[in-house]
């Protein structure tokens, strides 16, 4: 079976991995319009409340920028930001999200992540990741009990990767590449 | 060395990161204090740009009112259609008005009618996390918002202030699963404990199953938490299931059912009775009509000793009068006045008291139960009896705050 340079998903070499970069007003004002979103839209269209736009947002970027430092440190940056939004201790969603930036840009070192179909997965299985990390985390070191509802998440995980997909695909106009 | 950690560089700055993480989240959760200047800077960065966007909103509207549908009724040849549109959505925006001044209008009426003092504040935000319990409000520790300070609405209580930044204040809502407040019940006075459940409902704990609940019964705080003063609304009660030692009740939260918009923080709270009757029940407090003007004139009262500046001139003027001098009728070379010399004392029977300020008409019968506050500051006594007290000869002119009053901006 032979596919086509546009059909293939797995990188032969890390060189194929094309590094976007970002100007410095798109990475902080993206990252603050993500949380803004989720403190602000669903005040007035609760129906929104389902959608974790900082998460899709490391998740993007760690995706694009190739390098896992990066991808850590940009997660971790937000998941502290929606800590400090939230009635958690600090570090809760930081830990997390510094989690899924690590593995985000491990993905993108490997992957053609330009794929739709591979991003709306990614961004699928990082929700449900993200979610049941913090679920883990919530029960173990808080000893909160906090349900994980399976079905809702996959559910919801869809829905967000439908958003991501589009999302994406805004935030594609906004990168340089070298 | 240097070649290991170059080759795991990446391992190595992730493990770094989660465990300062992991250190930072043990320090909290063991000390159980906050690091208030990481979520400080978040909040000072973003309840800013959620004002701004709020404030786009509300000239967004105005805009789309004042100009737009104007446009359109000049539009002759699609007049009738126009008009039709126009209306709809003129409907739409009045409708939202109306729910707007109406919320305005029963916060006013609220905080006038509440011995409590309070500070208005809007919903800006909510907390972060799908399961979020926690709205932000626009006052801050700027406006005197303090952790700890109720925050409730004219229909019942919300929740209370967990975090008090200076531009804005984070609430915990009734509904979250952190969230508890001591309660009574309004007909049998039976008390138990409010926990939120982290769904629409509440769940109110320790009632010993012997004690008779119905559904329907309205449940009033009871002012034992020292967060919330005693006597206003929480909820109705929806289910009631026995068990033992104590009953499974659940409440329908009053305060939250409209949507949350305006709330109102208690600055300092004042614990009141519990009315007998139900909050929808209660009749509404409507002031007298304005007198006609001339008997307003006559009624006014001269602006008296209400200042420092006014009672000087009233003690000058009486040592003045005791000296047969008045001011700004004597001549050149006349005597002056002594104001060495103490005051006369004031005849028998005509006591010398500050004026007070014209207490407001009632009218008859009017006055609802809540109405009838005991004055007594949250902070400094224990809660009222159950027992309804008579009603005083004259109330206490409600606490207002200028703050409060300011104008709705939407």
């Amino acid at each position: 079976m032979n596919y086509s340079d546009s059909e293939r998903i797995l990188l032969s070499s890390q060189r194929e991995g094309q590094v976007s970069r970002f100007r410095f007003w798109v990475m902080l004002a993206v990252p603050l319009a993500a949380i803004l979103f989720q403190v602000y839209v669903p005040l007035f269209f609760q129906f929104l409340g389902f959608l974790e736009m900082p998460l899709l947002v490391v998740v993007y970027f760690a995706l694009m920028r190739r390098s896992q430092i990066h991808g850590l440190m940009i997660g971790a940056l937000v998941g502290l930001a929606q800590d400090s939004l939230s009635k958690n201790p600090l570090g809760m969603f930081g830990i997390v999200d510094t989690l899924v930036g690590y593995f985000a840009a491990s993905v993108g070192v490997r992957f053609d992540v330009d794929n739709v179909i591979l991003r709306l997965f990614l961004a699928f299985f990082f929700f449900v990741f993200h979610q049941f990390f913090y679920w883990v985390m919530t029960r173990a070191l808080l000893e909160q009990p906090l349900t994980f509802e399976i079905q809702r998440t996959l559910i919801l995980g869809l829905m967000n990767a439908l958003v991501g997909i589009f999302l994406f695909h805004f935030l594609d106009k906004l990168r340089g590449s070298v | 060395m240097e070649t290991f950690l170059n080759r795991y560089r990446n391992v190595t700055v992730l493990l770094l990161v989660i465990f300062a993480q992991l250190v930072l989240l043990a320090v909290q959760v063991k000390n159980d204090r906050d690091v208030r200047m990481i979520r400080v800077w978040t909040v000072s960065a973003v309840t800013p740009a959620a004002r701004v966007i709020e404030w786009l909103r509300g000239g967004g509207i105005g805009f789309l009112r004042d100009y737009i549908f104007l446009r359109d009724t000049q539009e002759t040849n699609r007049k009738l259609q126009a008009e039709v549109d126009k209306l709809k959505v003129e409907n739409t925006f009045l409708r939202d008005e109306l729910n707007t001044a109406d919320r305005a209008k029963a916060l006013a009426l609220f905080q006038a009618r509440t011995p409590s003092r309070t500070l208005a504040a809007n919903v800006i935000g909510v907390g972060a996390g799908s399961n979020s319990k926690v709205v932000f409000v626009d006052r801050g520790s700027v406006a005197g918002v303090e952790r700890g300070m109720a925050v409730l609405t004219p229909d019942g209580i919300v929740g209370k202030v967990i975090a008090a930044y200076p531009t804005a204040s984070e609430v915990l809502l009734i509904t979250d699963p952190d969230f508890a407040a001591g309660v009574i019940s309004q007909k049998t006075m039976v008390r138990g404990t409010l926990k939120g459940q982290g769904t629409p409902m509440c769940k109110v704990d320790y009632v010993p199953s012997e004690e008779k609940l119905q559904v329907g019964d309205w449940f009033y705080t009871s002012g034992d938490d020292r967060v919330f003063p005693r006597g206003f609304p929480v909820g109705v009660v929806k289910i009631v299931r026995p068990g033992q030692p104590f009953q499974e009740v659940y409440v329908e939260p009053s305060g939250i059912q409209r949507g949350l918009e305006d709330v109102l923080i208690v600055i300092e709270g004042v614990h009141q009775v519990i009315p007998n009757e139900p909050p929808s029940a209660q009749p509404v407090y409507i002031a007298p009509p304005p007198a006609p003007p001339e008997l307003q004139a006559a009624a006014t009262p001269m602006p008296t000793a209400g200042t420092q500046a006014d009672k000087l001139r009233a003690q000058y003027k009486a040592i003045g009068d005791a000296q047969n001098h008045k001011f700004g009728e004597s001549g050149v070379g006349e005597k002056p006045v002594n104001f060495n010399l103490k005051p006369p004392p004031a005849a028998p029977g005509a006591t010398q008291r500050p004026p007070t300020p014209a207490q407001p008409t009632t009218a008859p019968g009017s006055r609802p139960p809540t109405a009838v506050p005991q004055p007594v500051p949250a902070t400094q006594r224990p809660p009222a009896p159950a027992q309804p007290a008579p009603a005083p000869a004259s109330p206490p002119p409600p606490v207002t705050d200028d703050v409060a009053q300011r104008p709705h901006t939407e």
